[in-house]
């Protein structure tokens, strides 16, 4: 029965504290919310971020992504007799780029041509691109199946097609699709591929059956040839025109230092040609990808300050109790001194008891804390990430608090007198 | 007396010698003489039973004895060893390894149960006893507590309670005993039987001091020192000895 001085220490404080359940209960629910929410907190930023970051990373790193964007109506111009909206990248910007652009190691020129796709009766309305053979490249995106397009159907204006995953499941769910003819608009297209999903397949978010948001590849020759440049978007009753050279253009630069450099040279040489509109937009994917790891940074330090609040206010909590528990039990303390407990016994006895209780919190808590992002990622479908370090970290933090709070009332009770303490009723 | 010096005397035969102890007690700008100028000598073996009015100063003495409290002047030496001289842990492990204390009021700790609280001295001994749970079921069983030991405190009458105190105060085979109004809470029948205990280890060899207002039981003892206002009035040997008859 006498075993080690700690593990006595540590029945009895477990003993103590059960004897008042109810109160060491409540007295860890101050450590319990502070640790859950902690790593609840920190699963759910830690998700966020992630998600963001593999966002901009399908973006790809070493791009600088040009998009054309429809300005504002312009006050001046605004009678609607211009029926014709022309804005954006054009023809112009791509040939100058195309000419001399140092660092740049690729240029995928992209358009979006607003038709709806069919096969027999399955009709979708995924975003149909108009692009050069360089693309798959440039957006590390992967075949699954047949091939992509080739400089020779660019050049020889050919009718093929390259099928996204979901257009490709949507349209053909049982069969592949390879060799079918679909319509794209009016005209008939062959599909020679389909590409791998951008993520894998167990974690795809698009639900059968539901809106798809698939894309259809053509040739950027062909398109320029059956489709133009003339938009016609019927929307709400109402045709609006849109004249667009180009929806998009990917710079592909050779090495990752030379992007901002490159971004910065796109940015001039835009500003120079689209003085009076700003109808485009530079979209620097490394630069995204800084920022978001600010965010992320910031929003770490907040969690942090709050982490620390409420975990303080729960060691506060445990303080109150473990002080009047020493109050409560200065009789015993008396009689513990007179028979021969040292100062350290009587410390170590209360310091276990408040470890207890803030490690119990603790543990209680780390449960909390994974059951909460479990919980969002389920009902609330958004991506949460419980690292290890997590709730490692709340608990230690949980345990620190416990004996930096427990630290006073113990050493209130070992300094007090002990005829003083055996008089106490 | 000369008698037991030849039998126990080795030149450190004084349990505890006391000269000039005061244990003064400030109180704002007033002083309380607890004790004023105490000054006697316990030698091992002996039986002292100690008597004087309310607030004679009984309690500040057996305090002193027992090490929980330290003289304001003066000298105590517990077996040649000047007690001034030891700090907080060295008493502490005096009392642990050295005394046993008995109480008014049983004072055990209510959430052990009662093996538990006999071996607590133990607990705090640097080199605890190997044996000591042994030693502590085997004076459970003495005090006649044996189908008792998971109890808890609360369960027991006061007699029992009293018994587990006497087992938690010989648990660490103490040099000295100490008892204050140790039957006071008790009858008259549970109280003969714990003074007849007593008897018995003074009869095995042990030195005991207690404390009691009542002249009968004083008379128990070898020797009866009577307090006044925080002096020794007067000393009295019973002549009782420890091999003769009760
Ligand atoms: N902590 C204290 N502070 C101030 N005075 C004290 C303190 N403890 C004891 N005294 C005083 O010391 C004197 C002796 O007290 P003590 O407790 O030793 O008396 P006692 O002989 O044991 O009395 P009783 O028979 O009632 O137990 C008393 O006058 C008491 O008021
Ligand atoms: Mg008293």
């Amino acid at each position: 029965m006498i075993t080690s001085p700690l593990l006595r220490a540590l029945r009895t404080g477990v003993k103590s504290l059960l004897l008042h359940k109810l109160r060491s209960l409540l007295t860890t629910l101050g450590v319990l919310f502070g640790t859950g929410s902690v790593i609840a907190m920190l699963a759910i930023g830690e998700g966020a971020s992630q998600e963001a970051q593999e966002q901009i990373r399908l973006l790809g790193s070493q791009n600088v992504i040009l998009r054309s964007i429809k300005p504002q109506d312009d006050p001046n111009q605004g009678n609607q007799t211009s029926r014709v909206a022309r804005y954006g990248l054009t023809d112009g910007d791509l040939a100058r780029f195309e000419e001399t652009f140092p660092g740049v190691e690729s240029i995928v020129p992209i358009r979006e041509i607003a038709k709806e796709v069919r096969f027999e009766d399955r009709l979708l309305h995924p975003r149909v691109l108009a692009v050069t053979p360089n693309y798959v490249q440039a957006t590390g995106r992967l075949l699954w199946e047949g091939r992509f397009l080739t400089p020779e159907d660019d050049r020889t204006l050919q009718n093929v097609c390259v099928l996204g995953t979901e257009v490709a499941r949507a349209l053909f769910p049982f069969e592949s699709a390879l060799e079918k003819r679909v319509k794209i608009g009016s005209d008939y297209f062959t599909v020679v591929g389909t590409l791998a999903p951008r993520v894998r397949l167990g974690e795809d978010r698009a639900q059968p059956g539901t809106e798809i948001t698939g894309e259809v590849f053509i040739p950027f020759g062909t398109a320029r040839k059956w489709y133009g440049k003339m938009q016609v978007k019927m929307r709400s009753g109402s045709r609006d025109m849109e004249e667009v050279d180009l929806h998009e253009v990917i710079l592909t630069v050779s090495h990752p230092e030379n992007v901002r450099m490159v971004a910065d040279g796109a940015r001039e040489m835009l500003g120079r040609f689209h003085e009076k509109k700003q109808d485009y937009e530079v979209v620097v994917p490394l630069e995204l990808l800084a920022r978001a790891e600010e965010t992320k940074r910031i929003f770490n330090i907040v969690l942090g300050s709050i982490a620390g609040i409420s975990l303080l206010v729960g060691g506060i909590g445990i303080m109150n109790v473990m002080l009047a528990t020493v109050t409560e039990r200065t009789r015993e303390i008396g009689i513990r001194r007179a028979l021969g407990a040292k100062r350290r016994h009587i410390v170590t006895q209360f310091l276990v008891e408040t470890i207890c209780l803030s490690v119990g919190g603790g543990l209680f808590g780390v449960a909390l804390g994974i059951a909460i992002p479990w919980g969002v990622e389920r009902y609330a479908d958004m991506k949460t990430v419980v690292t290890p370090e997590a709730p490692i970290l709340a608990f230690g933090i949980s345990a620190g608090v416990g004996i930096i709070f427990g630290l006073y009332p113990a050493w209130r009770a070992a300094t007090m007198d002990p005829v003083e303490a055996l008089r106490h009723e | 007396m000369g008698d037991e010096s030849s039998v126990w005397g080795d030149g450190a035969s004084a349990v505890a010698e006391l000269s000039e102890v005061r244990r003064i007690y400030r109180m704002g700008s007033e002083e309380v003489h607890a004790l004023d100028g105490v000054s006697f000598t316990i030698q091992r073996g002996e039986y002292w039973s100690v008597m004087g009015a309310s607030g004679s100063g009984k309690s500040t003495l057996l305090n002193v004895l027992g090490c929980l409290d330290r003289p304001t002047s003066g000298v105590y030496r517990l077996a040649g060893e000047d007690v001034n001289r030891l700090d907080d842990d060295a008493l502490s492990e005096v009392r642990s390894r050295n005394l046993g204390f008995i109480f008014q009021s049983y004072n055990l700790i209510p959430q052990l149960d009662v093996l538990e609280n006999i071996m607590v001295p133990l607990f705090y001994q640097e080199e605890p006893p190997e044996d000591g749970e042994e030693r502590a079921r085997s004076l459970a069983e003495r005090m006649g507590l044996e189908d008792r030991l998971g109890h808890r405190p609360l369960e027991l009458s006061g007699g029992q309670q009293q018994r587990v105190a006497i087992a938690r105060a010989l648990v660490n085979d103490p040099e000295l005993i100490l008892a204050d109004e140790a039957t006071g809470n008790l009858d008259s029948q549970t109280a003969e039987e714990i003074l007849n205990l007593f008897d018995e280890l003074w009869r095995e060899g042990k030195t005991l001091v207690f404390v009691t207002h009542e002249p009968h039981v004083a008379e128990r003892a070898s020797h009866v020192l009577r307090m006044r206002d925080g002096r020794v009035h007067e000393v009295t040997t019973t002549h009782r000895e420890r091999g003769g008859t009760v």
